[in-house]
């Protein structure tokens, strides 16, 4: 049709309704495409909401169905009734579970998530004082694991089929495989113990941060190198490859410039599932190490049977993976074109 | 326990991506490759699996060894694995202790070989009850569709949602230790994964002509979804149980090892662990030799799942 009838007849038509495709202009497409991305991240924040307040729930009620009293699997059996009764008061545990659990959202929104039994301190200062080295650990981790993941996985790749596919596949398979706590222990005795390059413990210098960084990394690092493999080797048989082959590129140009950037997307999602396993993989590694991070806060407080600690960290750590989850997602909609543009 | 959640999820959504899902595409994994060949009986099944993926052939023996260790642990265990001899307490590994003695003068491998009857139980019966669990809500949800999808998958994401890890601690701390809670606890926390694969199977699964078919002849819904959808759904969900195990089973050593899972004097691998660690610089074997331990077992769950979803997954199947 030519451009001008288009015009004419969008005049004619258009009272600002979504028009026939065949009449649409690009900007109208554009226009329509940013409604459906919207609508897109309005939709998934949504569904956000329940899974949260369902999970603070979950919590709510796993902490509370203890047979018997709260306070008594707190401070165990042989405590005086009076005391027991007089804590269930001042934690607001004689309230109705309704009521309790409005009253711990009510503050929780407001960054309040009670007091420690044991610590007698308020969770959330407690909570935000341990965060940053978790922070620090998994960022560190996520750096090993990307760069040993992704040289592996496109080495891997390349090599397909070959020794070095199969020795790297192996361990990254190994990697998967080994508990984390394994992989701690063994580098601390060999690289703490042994040849004393790094400390046994702590998380004060950045090289008492190395081992347990490799530690937690070295577990998604063979998930990555997995997926970027199997993505790689898939991509690599497409029609652009040949073409960006046939115009005469260098191999590594069609590897890091077309190939790669395809592969990384679904591992793009896959990181964000990862957030998830390495505040896991923090627990383990963080009470191996001694790194005074969230794990190790939930760890003390099943030791000393601390139930609001245990319930803020635990509800702290779920509200960041799934708000972890919604930004890949949403990322994952700005990175790949096809699901930008609502193919 | 990373390696737990992260297979979890992997897998379930490599296998969802496989099923038509929205999860990321399939996984790769070495000795994967060439013509998967016509086969239509089990056996021809697990002819295919020994031709094409020796490595998960090996596995699966490697697998039927540590299952007979553990059943006949008596009669293969040197020692008697509670046996406590204080004069030979902390040996190094000889002839007459392989793998040395703990700090009790038990012998460890003994302890190994009646550890393996506490893992394989661990990595079996909650696997099972959790993807009976998973199957049942999963076909529902997909078969019925509607609110009924929604609150089952809504409650499927808040599962999800937990670090594993943190949640079976929670479990744990409500219930107290023990491997019965561990049971409990892992039966409850796991089925959410299962579920997603099984509702994207059935979503696709029931727009089949005999499932159209059936319905129109008055079949009733549960009898389609048992009779014509769940052994659709079979290939899928064996694949998912082998590679479940190993997630069930390094659940299980995490949770020991923090204290919260098995209690003293059970020769659970993770127990073993975390008392050998004490031991770490003096006599390393004490919590390498569980780890290797729970490290085999998980690594021939791993490469047996992979190479039965090469041999049984409808998706790779057309490739």
């Amino acid at each position: 049709m030519p451009q001008n009838e288009s015009v004419i007849l969008r005049h004619v038509f258009c009272k600002g309704s979504i028009l026939p495709e065949y009449l649409q202009t690009t900007k109208d497409k554009e226009k329509e495409r940013g409604f459906s991305v919207l609508k897109k991240v309005l939709k998934r924040i949504l569904i956000s909401i329940p899974v949260l307040i369902g999970v603070v729930l979950a919590i709510f009620i796993m902490l509370r169905i203890v047979p018997g009293n709260p306070v008594t699997t707190m401070m165990g059996e042989h405590v005086n009734p009076a005391v027991i009764e007089k804590v269930s008061k001042e934690m607001g545990l004689d309230q109705p579970y309704y009521f309790q659990f409005i009253k711990y959202v009510a503050n929780a929104l407001r960054g309040d998530f009670g007091t420690s039994y044991r610590l007698n301190r308020n969770v959330t200062q407690i909570i935000v004082e341990a965060f940053p080295h978790t922070v620090k650990l998994s960022v560190l981790a996520a750096v090993v694991a990307w760069i040993i993941g992704l040289t592996a996985g496109v080495i891997a790749a390349i090599r397909q089929n070959k020794l070095l596919d199969r020795l790297f596949m192996g361990c990254a398979l190994m990697g998967v495989s080994m508990p984390v706590f394994m992989t701690a222990l063994v580098l601390q005795y060999v690289f703490a113990f042994k040849l004393k390059w790094f400390p046994v413990s702590g998380f004060d210098s950045l090289n008492a941060m190395v081992l347990p960084a490799i530690v937690l990394g070295w577990n998604s690092a063979g998930s990555i190198a997995r997926m970027t493999r199997s993505n790689l080797v898939e991509i690599m048989q497409n029609d652009f490859i040949r073409t960006a082959r046939a115009k005469g590129l260098r191999e590594s140009g069609v590897i890091i410039g077309h190939a790669l950037k395809n592969a990384m997307l679904p591992v793009v999602t896959m990181m964000a599932l990862q957030i998830s396993s390495m505040l896991s993989g923090a627990v383990l590694t963080e009470s191996v190490f001694g790194v005074p991070g969230i794990g190790r806060l939930a760890v003390n407080a099943i030791e000393t049977r601390d139930m609001p600690l245990l319930q803020g960290t635990v509800i702290f750590t779920t509200v960041l993976i799934i708000i972890g989850n919604l930004v890949a997602d949403l990322l994952y909609n700005v990175l790949d074109p096809r699901i930008r543009e609502g193919e | 326990m990373t390696g737990m959640k992260t297979d979890l999820n992997m897998h379930s959504q490599v296998l969802e991506a496989e099923l038509g899902g929205n999860g990321p595409e399939p996984e790769g994994f070495p000795g994967h490759e060439g013509e998967l060949g016509e086969a239509d009986t089990w056996m021809d099944k697990a002819k295919t699996l020994v031709r094409q993926n020796k490595l998960a052939a090996f596995s699966a023996v490697v697998i039927v060894l540590i299952i007979l260790a553990a059943v006949f642990a008596p009669l293969a265990a040197p020692y008697d694995h509670l046996e406590q001899s204080l004069a030979d307490r902390l040996q190094t590994p000889s002839m007459a202790h392989w793998l040395g003695t703990d700090e009790l003068g038990r012998d460890v491998l003994s302890r190994i070989i009646y550890g393996a009857r506490i893992s394989l139980t661990i990595g079996l019966v909650p696997t099972l009850i959790s993807m009976a669990i998973g199957t049942v809500l999963g076909m529902a949800a997909g078969f019925y569709g509607g609110k009924a999808d929604f609150i089952i998958m809504r409650l499927a994401d808040v599962m999800l949602a937990f670090p594993s890890l943190l949640l079976a601690m929670v479990v744990m701390y409500t219930m107290g230790g023990g491997l019965i809670n561990i049971f409990i606890a892992l039966s409850l926390i796991n089925w959410a994964s299962t579920a997603r694969v099984v509702r994207a199977q059935t979503l696709s699964l029931k727009e089949k002509e005999y499932v159209e078919a059936a319905r129109s002849i008055g079949v009733k819904k549960w009898t389609i979804m048992f009779r014509h959808i769940l052994p659709n759904c079979l290939p899928s969900l064996i694949v998912l149980f082998t590679l479940n195990i190993p997630s069930a089973i390094l659940s299980e050593a995490s949770l020991s090892f923090l204290g919260v899972g098995a209690q003293p004097p059970s020769a659970s691998w993770g127990l073993m662990v975390v008392r050998g660690k004490k031991y770490l610089f003096s006599e390393p074997w004490l919590c390498i030799a569980p780890s290797v331990a729970i490290m085999i077992v998980v690594l021939a769950f791993n490469f047996l799942g992979d190479g039965l979803r090469d041999v049984l997954d409808p998706y790779l199947k057309e490739q």
